[in-house]
């Protein structure tokens, strides 16, 4: 089971809150699909990211895909260690693999996601 | 698993491609290449046939001796690349799985065209036989056990009748991975059993079976052309880099007049190998810009396993290809700076192999 701490994405993003900001990352089924991370490209701090609208992109050997802002809001801060050591998505994707710290617009949103009970329940009704 | 030329194929194994990329770099990765065409040239006219079909010179192909080629359509098309195996008795061409169709109705028509009257048929033996690939460092050593004869006798780009694991094989030591290995083929009931005792480990070492995706980022690593990206018909061998194998000296062969003729005019894009010297990753069909203009396409990339670099091929105007060359890769809309760089990317350390008597 995927930590219950935190809220996911049906585009497999988890979002967990920190004192002011959202942390985002990707679930570890998503890393799994994905395969070995080559790359994330990741917005600046300060960039908008909207609710359900692309912030960035993760890229494995076999493929690119677009990562979704689980919520609204402004980018607090990057996972710059990325950069060097991308593996780090696939090791750790619930810790050091994370992605970016949202400043969000309303933090009440993230209960509008699902919960890692509902996620599962997803996961294992498309595979 | 993915569709690859009609054949239901993994991209990866349990461990992934970057753990099956770097076994075949470090001890021995293992290949499913039963997909790959094997059709069997026999007959009086064999070798007319092949020289006819194929841009390089078979007849310079010794008994046991194989050969990289190109078939080629009339207007110097790129229609395959492919190996020829000289096996004495008859000629071996291993093309390529997409192509394997195509190959045999282009061979009919030759025959009914151009090349009627040869004594000489082709036998289609891709599904009656396996082939596996046993590539790697350690491959000679491991494959040495289970095989007759001495394999440190058997050189590059040449191949023996054998057996391994006590079933008759051909023993070919060429492959698709920039490192030294093999590439067997057994008849087809006996496949899954040879799979099986190949992938066991021996010597302290531990075969991994590596899949398509390792398959890919391996050659592209050693410089080696996959159809379906640096070449294709729209690709002729002389942009592409393979001039070499294309042997103009030899008697008319397919494509050989349109060959000639490009070969004088010289070529407006080459081929060439470039390095990202920012982050990202190059994929087939992105932009080369030149300024602002797009001059050229990626037909392959990816961040390489060994190196840790984002690397790719593409073609480019031949004032461009010149190593050192700055370029740039349009990823995303976004100009991404590179560098014209030389092949390979990654050589391995070369191993001194006896010479064959036979050879």
């Amino acid at each position: 089971m995927d930590p219950t701490d935190r809220r996911y994405t049906s585009e497999h993003e988890w979002v967990k809150l920190e004192g002011d900001v959202a942390v985002v990352g990707i679930t570890d089924f998503a890393q799994d699909q994905l395969g070995d991370v080559v790359y994330v490209e990741l917005p600046k701090v300060g960039d908008r990211v909207e609710a359900m609208k692309p912030f960035g992109v993760v890229e494995s050997v076999k493929t690119a895909s677009d990562l979704f802002a689980p919520i609204g809001g402004s980018v607090a801060e990057v996972n710059d260690s990325l950069k060097d050591e991308p593996q780090l998505v696939n090791d750790a994707p619930y810790g050091s693999g994370w992605m970016i710290k949202i400043l969000p617009d309303d933090p009440a949103a993230i209960d509008n996601l699902m919960t890692a009970q509902q996620y599962a329940d997803q996961v294992a009704g498309s595979s | 698993m993915v569709d690859f030329g009609g054949w239901d194929m993994p991209i990866q194994y349990s461990k992934g491609i970057r753990a099956e990329h770097l076994a075949v770099r470090s001890g021995v990765g293992v290949f499913d290449l039963s997909h790959m065409g094997r059709l069997h040239v026999r007959g009086p006219d064999a070798l007319r046939l092949v020289q006819w079909l194929t841009t390089n010179d078979a007849g310079r192909l010794g008994h046991g001796r194989a050969q990289y080629s190109l078939i080629c359509g009339e207007h110097g098309q790129i229609l395959d690349d492919i190996i020829v195996y000289n096996l004495g008795d008859e000629l071996l061409l291993v093309v390529n799985a997409s192509n394997r169709l195509k190959i045999l109705a282009w061979i009919d028509a030759q025959r009914a065209g151009p090349l009627s009257g040869l004594d000489v048929t082709v036998h289609d033996a891709t599904v009656e036989t396996a082939m596996i690939g046993f590539q790697g460092p350690e491959s000679e050593r491991l494959l040495q056990g289970l095989v007759s004869g001495d394999l440190a006798t058997l050189r590059y780009y040449a191949s023996v009748k054998s057996t391994v694991a006590r079933r008759d094989a051909l023993v070919a030591r060429t492959g698709y991975t920039g490192e030294d290995g093999f590439e067997l083929i057994v008849d087809a009931r006996f496949g899954p059993e040879v799979w099986e005792i190949l992938l066991e480990e021996r010597q302290g070492v531990q075969p991994v079976p590596a899949a398509l995706g390792a398959r890919d980022t391996l050659r592209l690593e050693a410089g080696m052309p996959l159809y379906g990206h640096e070449i294709d018909e729209d690709a002729n061998p002389f942009e592409a880099g393979l001039g070499r194998v294309v042997k103009l000296d030899k008697d008319e062969f397919a494509g050989s007049k349109a060959l000639r003729a490009i070969s004088e005019s010289g070529v407006e894009r080459r081929l060439v190998a470039f390095e990202l010297t920012a982050g990202g990753v190059p994929r087939q069909g992105y932009p080369i810009l030149d300024g602002d203009a797009a001059v050229g396409q990626v037909t392959s990339g990816n961040v390489s396993p060994s190196l840790g670099t984002p690397i790719g091929m593409a073609y480019v105007p031949t004032r461009l290809t010149e190593p050192g060359t700055v370029i740039a890769v349009e990823i995303r809309g976004k100009a991404v700076p590179a560098r014209v760089t030389t092949l390979p990317f990654y050589a391995h350390k070369t191993k001194k192999i006896t010479p064959s008597r036979t050879a």
